[in-house]
């Protein structure tokens, strides 16, 4: 690529891949090396993608492309705090790099993806699409990531997935995380984005997750970053026969943040849940982007997806349901809802439902609306102040989402979460 | 003493009460009864803040305090209850946690110690027994899948618990069997005493005979047309209220 002279929107990428080239993990590896240069070529000749791609029409990515960045790899802020632990076993990232001294493994078949990258090299981009931009951009420059492997019956326990950006200047984070749970594993992965401080980032992670005949994962990511960060996240999740993938994304900080999840229903009765939430306030835009492949019979998914948003915000939320002929006997949920405090706050609604299969069973619904008047007057009436009322409504209307996380500590990550940035927010609401 | 003098409000730009005025003293039970229309209703929002029932003129006092000049939540510190003709169902607020928190918000502002989530359990759970309410009302969801029935007594239970000096009860009859009627009765006369009040607003006179009222008053298009004892909701019931209405005219 050092010969080439990059152009397009993502040309300062390809160039700091120039740069970085023999230093990032893989480099000696022929098989990376070439997924790297494949991923620089697509950015060279397509670029990010516009608001003209339709997957990307209501999210533009013109803000992050057009920011500086610090370059990746330099020295990181080794005194970084973290948050009390959520679990007894962590893995904390800082600045996209494993920090063993930070971290707990113990027990658990597990480690840094720069470590172990020539055991790896054959999985990468083999559940997430290489043709997925964000994926795309992720190949280009990982640099680490979380490798765990939960052997054939066992169960894992809860695992807290820890990424902070650091540093003045943050600069752009790529992690790659490849889980994979055998027959039967169990796993609770409590995954928390942070920003150490207020400095812009970009956190661009990927996750490949395989989940096995019978296994059962549950994902709980809670984005907290910086009002400056972009925070643009990719999970390709593959599900075998009687498997259970089991997530939940919170989007509750950046100035655009964007979780998109492809998830494929491989096997009979397996059953997905892709649950979210969002809260905007001003300046900041969130998008929910889900593509979810009924592939295989008697399976069902669900997904319920909260938005709140407040003064000038932007909310997305698209959702695709892909039921294939031999997918008979699907059982589909999907709804989002939207709740705008503010009268300068948007959000777009895209629910996509293709159906090839003749016995299944698919709704979905989508409403998006103020805050009750009746049920606000109600609680004043009651001695409740108008701010704390609108507090409980607020909280209310995000509980029929947040209360479908069984694990508690998950469901209290998310309900400190939300009562932080209502703490932030909610006065200006 | 609840005061209301010359009340006159519009509701989208109509007028509806046209001068009403009423006194309610300490430790009586007032019963305001009207035709469809009167104003009932608008009478009970307007005493209580609800946004879109602008108040055109006129004054309503509590114990000397300036109602109207108040947000909702601060007539209620102050010691307005309003039960509702239609509760409304809150899906996703606890009930408990309702309760709670509206029981705190008014001690807090009468200047009086919060009660943690034990205290209060054990005072929600005394005042349920007595209106017959099964316990797991306080776990569920503010009126979510509650019947007609239940919603009036979660309402009473409310005023209960709020303790307030005067309450103004909004066709709290509509819709309820007569075994929920005694109940609800029983739980407003269980508060009758001299520190409390009640305006309670009815189409018919079958609650009445349950919560015997001091006074009875008509109220028609907009205005109070006669007072008189217990006995004029009898007449009402038997003669209807044309013959009150014309003979006011």
């Amino acid at each position: 690529m050092n010969s080439v002279t990059p152009s397009g929107n993502a040309a300062a990428f390809v160039h700091r891949y120039a740069g970085l080239a023999g230093r990032l993990p893989g480099a000696s590896i022929p098989e990376i090396r070439k997924l790297r240069e494949a991923a620089a070529e697509t950015l060279v000749a397509g670029g990010l993608p516009s608001r003209r791609v339709e997957a990307w029409r209501y999210t533009d990515l013109t803000p992050m492309l057009r920011a500086e960045f610090r370059e990746a790899l330099t020295a990181v802020d080794e005194a970084v705090e973290l948050p009390a632990k959520r679990a007894e076993r962590r893995a904390v990232f800082v600045d996209g790099r494993f920090r063993a001294d930070l971290s707990d493994l113990d027990g658990l078949v597990a480690g840094s993806l720069a470590e172990v990258i020539e055991t790896v090299a054959g999985r990468l981009n083999s559940i997430a699409s290489a043709s997925q931009p964000m994926v795309t951009l992720n190949t280009l420059l990982f640099e680490d990531g979380l490798v765990l492997e939960v052997p054939e019956g066992t169960d894992a326990g809860r695992l807290e997935l820890l990424s902070v950006a650091s540093g003045e200047t943050a600069s752009t984070l790529h992690p790659r995380h490849l889980i994979r749970l055998g027959r039967g594993a169990q796993l609770v992965l409590l995954e928390t984005a942070l920003s150490a401080t207020g400095a812009r980032h970009l956190h661009n992670p990927v996750f490949e997750i395989e989940v096995a005949e019978e296994a059962r994962i549950t994902h709980v990511r809670v984005q907290r970053e910086a009002e400056s960060a972009y925070h643009l996240a990719h999970l390709g999740v593959r599900v075998a026969e009687g498997g259970v993938y089991d997530g939940f994304v919170l989007n509750a900080g950046g100035r655009i943040s964007r979780s998109e999840t492809h998830l494929a229903l491989n096997g009979p009765n397996a059953t997905a849940h892709l649950n979210g939430a969002q809260l905007v306030a001003e300046g900041q835009l969130a998008d929910t982007t889900t593509a979810l492949d009924h592939a295989a019979p008697n399976c069902a998914s669900r997904q319920t997806v909260k938005t709140v948003l407040a003064g000038r915000s932007r909310g997305v939320f698209q959702g695709k349901i892909l039921v294939r002929r031999e997918a008979q006997k699907t059982d589909g949920y999907q709804m989002n809802q939207a709740l705008l405090l503010s009268e300068e706050a948007e959000i777009d609604s895209k629910p996509q439902l293709e159906i090839y299969a003749d016995d299944v069973k698919c709704s979905h619904g989508a409403t998006a609306g103020a805050l009750d008047e009746n049920s606000l007057f109600y609680l004043r009436s009651r001695g409740i102040p108008a701010g704390e009322a609108r507090a409980m409504l607020v909280r209310a209307f995000l509980q029929e989402a947040v209360e479908i996380v069984e694990d508690e500590p998950a469901r209290e990550a998310l309900e400190e979460a939300v009562s932080a940035w209502w703490a932030q927010h909610g006065e200006a609401a | 003493m609840l005061r209301i003098e010359n009340l006159t409000a519009e509701v989208e730009g109509k007028p509806i009460l046209k001068g009403v005025t009423l006194e309610i003293p300490d430790g009586e039970v007032h019963a305001i009864m009207g035709p469809n229309g009167a104003g009932k209703s608008t009478l009970s929002y307007a005493l209580s803040g609800r946004e879109g029932y602008e108040i055109t003129g006129g004054s309503v006092l509590l114990n000397g305090q300036d109602l109207l000049e108040m947000e909702p939540e601060e007539r209620a510190a102050a010691g307005l209850f309003l039960a509702f003709q239609y509760p409304v169902e809150l899906p996703g607020v606890g009930n408990a946690n309702f309760l709670r928190t509206a029981l705190n918000a008014i001690r807090r502002t009468r200047g009086e110690a919060e009660v943690d989530a034990m205290q209060f359990l054990k005072l929600a759970r005394a005042r349920m027994k007595e209106l017959s309410m099964p316990e797991d009302m306080l776990k569920r969801g503010v009126n979510v899948g509650f019947s007609g029935g239940e919603k009036k007594r979660n309402e009473i239970l409310q005023m209960a618990l709020l303790q307030p000096k005067i309450a103004i009860l909004d066709e709290t009859d509509s819709g309820l069997d007569i075994d929920a009627l005694k109940i609800v009765a029983d739980g407003v006369n269980a508060m009758r005493g001299p520190a409390f009040s009640a305006l309670v607003i009815t189409h018919y006179q079958r609650l009445l005979n349950h919560i015997v009222p001091d006074r009875v008053h008509v109220l028609a298009d907009g205005r109070i047309v006669a007072s008189g004892g217990p006995e004029l909701a009898q007449r009402l019931e038997a003669e209807g209220y044309a013959g009150v209405l014309e003979e006011a005219a």
